[in-house]
């Protein structure tokens, strides 16, 4: 049977091959080596942390703390100084640990890396990987919980990938590693344990496709992340009542795959976007402004954004679970869209 | 560290009136309207930029400020591209793209003028990691004003490169004035390098308008830096002879005192001067360098003024590496 292992595994597993295949990549931030930075307690911490969700560890063990560097609690320190480091010639990974503290560091990113090349006439590269972390479910409140891709994904010189399996993070995360350009991969907490059968070899996920996950004719829905498990679910619900749905995983948030949303919703005819940020300014808006302006004509109805609401994420479980979009939630915008299907 | 020769003195005095002519030439086009957007100039605080790029190669890194123009030109960038640059020409270091307060060249070291105050600081601290991790011998140095050592990335930065001991040599510039306010109102501190023992690193104030005083505070920091031995801060006493842009009526400026003594400084002058007497420049040597000067300016002008405008296929390239 094939080898199955979670999101985690594929994403350490992704680290590690790159650091084998190119010296310049290295790990940088918070707790990335655990404890193993202070001198003398490298062996007994060497898998002690591997960053708050432990996706780095083990890593310190095989490539050394200079290659797996800790850093202290300061985002803008470290992200500037990756992005120093990635211009000057290395290939930096950095972790972030929660897409939330996004604020401390977000000049080094909007205003330093992501306009280099561009303000200084393509003589720059910047490649670098930013991977963090997003997503409600986790019961981690306003401050670790948010979904902000599309924040990333607004500005120019970045691309943004969200993965929604183990296969994809490998191959995506390795893509972007090897990306001479800034990249987000904004992995969803809730989903690092989820199991998918993962080659061991060194393979790339192409950034900018988007998947066809599940074939259908009479609505197109879009999910970013975990979002594809909701549109899943209900398009297993809606087969029984003859309506067929055809999901798509984005996969990338920026520059998102037009072609594919297009080519689907000529079959279909209708779109649907299932999108775990606020609802306003977000990916689903943008698909929706761009499919208006570009695929118009092959529209039979409207376009459906189903986001979270325009909350921070709540604390106590049973709000969290008002807050994501989820079946329930998606089958009542789905019964407008099946009346609509019917006359 | 070299001393101060014949060879070093003339490629000092060029490089300091390369700025002077540069920046006048800045100024004139500016309020001819022929610069669109802000300049902000350097001439004045020319004895910094130049003191410390004298010890630097290409191979080594700088990060600079909205003040750009004199690190690019201390550190070997060429004029005409540079003066194409700020006229948003497409001959220019950056096809126009980034204009005076975005001017670099990566080949040369040079990793931009920074319209953000304080954005270097933690990038020269990226270039110095990248040293370190290359195992290289070079080094890089950060330019920053007395602005930005009252951001957040200052303390980042500077603890960062500390606790790594990474080959950053951090300069701070104090031309006693962030914008329109100055630096004794904005900082908890009277001088910027007593705040290095936080960081556990060397830190001194010395006369930013002594370029021999530069020439030597720097060299030591930058052997240092190659060495291994970490990072220094070095506190440039300047001033600001100019507005914060051009155009602006320095009406908050108090020109008394230790200021006024500072305005009334040139460091060009007073290069001369030192070179003079020390025999390492004659006066013709003087003479010849000043109409080089003037000569090598008025080309780059007569470059950027008979360059082309960017072509609009432009504005889409360069966003992404392909």
């Amino acid at each position: 049977m094939a080898r199955q292992i979670t999101m985690m595994q594929a994403i350490n597993e992704a680290l590690e091959q790159a650091m084998d295949k190119d010296e310049n990549v290295f790990l940088i931030g918070e707790d990335q080596s655990g404890g193993a930075t202070v001198e003398h307690l490298e062996e007994e911490n060497e898998d002690a942390f591997g960053g708050v969700f432990g996706v780095t560890s083990g890593l310190m063990g095989k490539f050394g703390r200079e290659r797996v560097m800790d850093t202290p609690i300061a985002e803008n320190g470290y992200m500037g100084t990756a992005v120093g480091a990635a211009a000057t010639g290395l290939r930096p990974v950095v972790e972030l640990m929660f897409n939330d503290f996004i604020g401390y560091c977000l000049d080094t990113i909007l205003t330093q890396g992501s306009k280099m090349r561009y303000m200084f006439g393509g003589k720059a590269k910047v490649p670098l990987t930013i991977r963090t972390t997003h997503g409600a479910g986790a019961g981690a409140a306003a401050q670790h919980s948010g979904s902000y891709y599309g924040l990333f994904g607004a500005i120019p010189g970045v691309k943004v990938v969200v993965p929604s399996n183990a296969y994809d993070a490998k191959g995506l995360l390795l893509s972007a590693i090897e990306e001479d350009n800034m990249v987000v991969f904004s992995e969803d907490k809730t989903l690092l344990g989820t199991k998918e059968v993962v080659p061991e070899d060194y393979y790339k996920v192409e950034i900018g496709k988007a998947k066809v996950k599940r074939e259908g004719t009479d609505i197109t829905i879009v999910t970013i992340g975990k979002m594809l498990y909701v549109a899943l679910d209900l398009a297993e619900k809606l087969e029984k009542e003859s309506v067929s749905v055809e999901v798509i995983d984005l996969m990338t948030v920026s520059p998102w795959d037009q072609d594919t949303v297009i080519e689907s919703i000529k079959k279909t005819g209708r779109l649907a976007i299932i999108d775990e940020a606020n609802p306003h300014n977000n990916t689903a808006t943008d698909i929706a402004s761009v499919i208006g302006d570009k695929a118009f004509d092959y529209l039979d109805g409207p376009i459906k954004c189903i986001c979270a609401p325009d909350t921070p994420v709540p604390f106590a479980s049973n709000l969290e679970q008002l807050y994501l979009p989820n079946v329930d939630r998606v089958m009542d915008t789905a019964s407008e869209i099946i009346e609509d299907l019917k006359q | 560290m070299k001393k101060i020769n014949k060879e070093r003195a003339k490629w000092i005095l060029q490089k300091m009136e390369d700025i002077r002519h540069f920046e006048a030439a800045a100024k004139k086009l500016f309020a001819a309207g022929d610069i669109p957007g802000f300049v902000h100039l350097y001439a004045g605080e020319e004895a910094i930029a130049t003191g410390v790029c004298a010890h630097l190669s290409e191979n080594d890194s700088i990060t600079s400020t909205h003040r750009g123009h004199g690190h690019c030109i201390a550190k070997g960038c060429d004029l005409k591209g540079m003066m194409a640059e700020i006229l948003g020409r497409k001959t220019g270091l950056c096809k126009g793209k980034g204009g005076s307060m975005h001017i670099a060249d990566i080949d040369k070291g040079m990793l931009g003028a920074n319209g953000i105050v304080g954005g270097g600081i933690t990038l020269a601290t990226g270039a110095g990691l990248r040293n370190q991790y290359l195992k290289t011998k070079d080094v890089a140095v950060c330019f920053f004003g007395d602005g930005a050592s009252n951001e957040g990335s200052f303390h980042e930065g500077l603890n960062l490169a500390s606790i790594w001991k990474l080959p950053v040599v951090f300069i701070n510039e104090n031309n006693m004035y962030g914008e329109g306010t100055p630096h004794q109102y904005a900082s908890s501190t009277e001088t910027i390098s007593e705040r290095a023992v936080a960081y556990d690193m060397p830190g001194e104030t010395i006369d930013g308008k002594d370029v021999v005083a530069v020439y030597e505070a720097a060299g030591k920091a930058i052997d240092r830096a190659r060495k291994g031995n970490g990072p220094t801060l070095i506190e440039c006493l300047t001033y600001r002879d100019h507005g914060h842009f051009e155009g602006d009526e320095q009406k908050y400026k108090a020109r008394e005192g230790k200021e006024k003594e500072l305005a009334d400084r040139n460091s060009v002058d007073e290069f001369k001067d030192y070179a003079l007497k020390e025999k390492l420049l004659s006066k013709k040597d003087i003479e010849n360098i000043n109409k080089q000067s003037e000569e090598d300016v008025q080309e780059a002008i007569d470059f950027a003024e008979n360059s082309s405008i960017p072509e609009p296929e432009s504005l889409y390239e360069d966003v992404f590496a392909e």
